[in-house]
């Protein structure tokens, strides 16, 4: 048997998963409410002094982009786990590091790509200037699929148990703390005035760290969880 | 071309089987008997690749699958008890996917004619989730059908599937093994297969 084209697999399993998400748009849209909820309430919360309210837009929307992107994890390979896709797609004759990578590009695109698009609509609410709002979307695109890339392990090695969700929360929130620390980091420098260039470099080289890394830790993961 | 070595398997605490010995060439095909909790699906799974063997090993065409990975998946269809089809896309749409994402892309034409071999030709563009359980098993033997796989693993194929569709999965299975192919089928039921390239495997022995 001749070897397939592995690309044209990659991207079937990337279509597959963004059609799912069509098909089950609602649950994507809750993530998304979830965000502009949760963002939305601190100045509500907090009042509208404009000081204070720039001062702690960078924590509060990183904090909430954590957060949201916690609720995508469990569907991540949750559903195909239990109808039995997932063990298909695992004796596919592709690398399983491609399919953690696949599954974790999908999950990126749906859950995470529309909380960057909104993310600076958002910012509005802090007094934040058009600089900072471009600063908050950058480092939100270099830092999410961090989030992704990371929370993908904890998904995977989590699959099928019974508290899944507290788990996959306590296993992936410290490791997500170094993207925190450098996106907020990001927006809060350009909040003052400086330049956030250097956190987005930092951010940057934890996605391409994460990049190698993660997928083929989440491949094993899924095997062990699958077995 | 599969072997099986000296295999062992434990679950929990529990030894389900050792020391097993078989050999499936083209043309040939294992009915896997056994109660409940012998140990069938395990063995199954053995073979897909899915789960490792806690003694012995699993050889195609005389190497380890475990060190084939991959070039051993695209040999190799698995229908488990669960039938692997997504509720919210339509049976076209399932096989589709299900063969792009194997490197064995069908085209809406061949995706429609396996539907049909299947009998859910009119069912085609409905979501998955509307069709019962007898329904859904046909499916996932459409997929069997368009895989291109030299090995068949079969658990409990013929479960919630009416004579007709009973039938199918039969004459499935002969044309499959008239055309060089194998397969391992666990089951409880007769299949009824042409008697001569069947060995069978009792698990409570």
């Amino acid at each position: 048997m001749t070897s397939p084209p592995n690309f044209s697999m990659f991207r079937w399993l990337v279509w597959r998963d963004l059609i799912l998400a069509w098909r089950r748009r609602t649950d994507v849209l809750a993530t998304l409410f979830f965000f502009v909820i949760v963002v939305s309430l601190f100045p509500l919360g907090i009042g509208p002094e404009p000081q204070l309210l720039r001062t702690v837009a960078p924590g509060v929307v990183w904090v909430a982009a954590l957060l949201a992107s916690m609720l995508s994890l469990g569907r991540m390979f949750g559903n195909d786990y239990s109808d039995g896709t997932l063990e298909q797609l695992l004796l596919t004759p592709q690398p399983a590091y491609l399919i953690a990578l696949g599954k974790t590009i999908g999950q990126w695109l749906v859950s995470e790509v529309p909380l960057i698009i909104i993310a600076p609509l958002l910012g509005v609410q802090f007094g934040l200037s058009e600089r900072t709002l471009a600063v908050i979307a950058l480092s939100l695109l270099l830092g999410t699929p961090v989030l992704s890339l990371i929370g993908a392990i904890g998904a995977a090695l989590t699959l099928g148990l019974r508290a899944a969700n507290v788990l996959v929360a306590l296993l992936v929130l410290p490791l997500y703390v170094p993207v925190l620390i450098f996106g907020a980091g990001a927006v809060e420098a350009s909040v003052n005035g400086m330049t956030p260039q250097p956190f987005i470099f930092l951010l940057a080289a934890t996605l391409v760290l994460s990049l190698v890394f993660a997928p083929w830790a989440t491949a094993a993961a899924l095997r062990i969880s699958v077995e | 071309m599969l072997e099986a070595v000296n295999l062992g398997c434990v679950r929990g605490d529990r030894r389900l089987f050792r020391g097993l010995n078989f050999a499936i060439r083209p043309g040939e095909f294992i009915e896997l008997r056994g109660p409940n909790g012998g140990g069938k699906t395990s063995l199954l799974r053995i073979i897909s690749g899915l789960a490792p063997p806690a003694e012995g090993e699993v050889r195609w065409r005389g190497q380890n699958i475990r060190k084939l990975g991959e070039e051993y998946a695209s040999e190799i269809a698995y229908v488990a008890h669960q039938n692997g089809v997504k509720d919210e896309l339509s049976p076209t749409e399932n096989l589709l996917i299900a063969g792009g994402v194997s490197g064995n892309a069908l085209s809406r034409e061949q995706a429609r004619q396996a539907l049909a071999a299947v009998g859910l030709e009119r069912q085609r563009d409905l979501t998955t989730r509307l069709l019962s359980a007898g329904q859904r098993r046909r499916l996932a033997l459409a997929r069997l059908r368009e895989s291109r796989a030299k090995l068949w693993i079969l658990d409990e194929v013929l479960s919630s599937l009416d004579d007709a569709g009973t039938n199918l999965a039969r004459d499935l299975i002969s044309a499959h093994l008239i055309n060089d192919g194998m397969a391992i089928i666990a089951t409880h039921q007769e299949l009824g297969l042409p008697a001569g390239l069947i060995s069978r495997i009792d698990l409570a022995t």
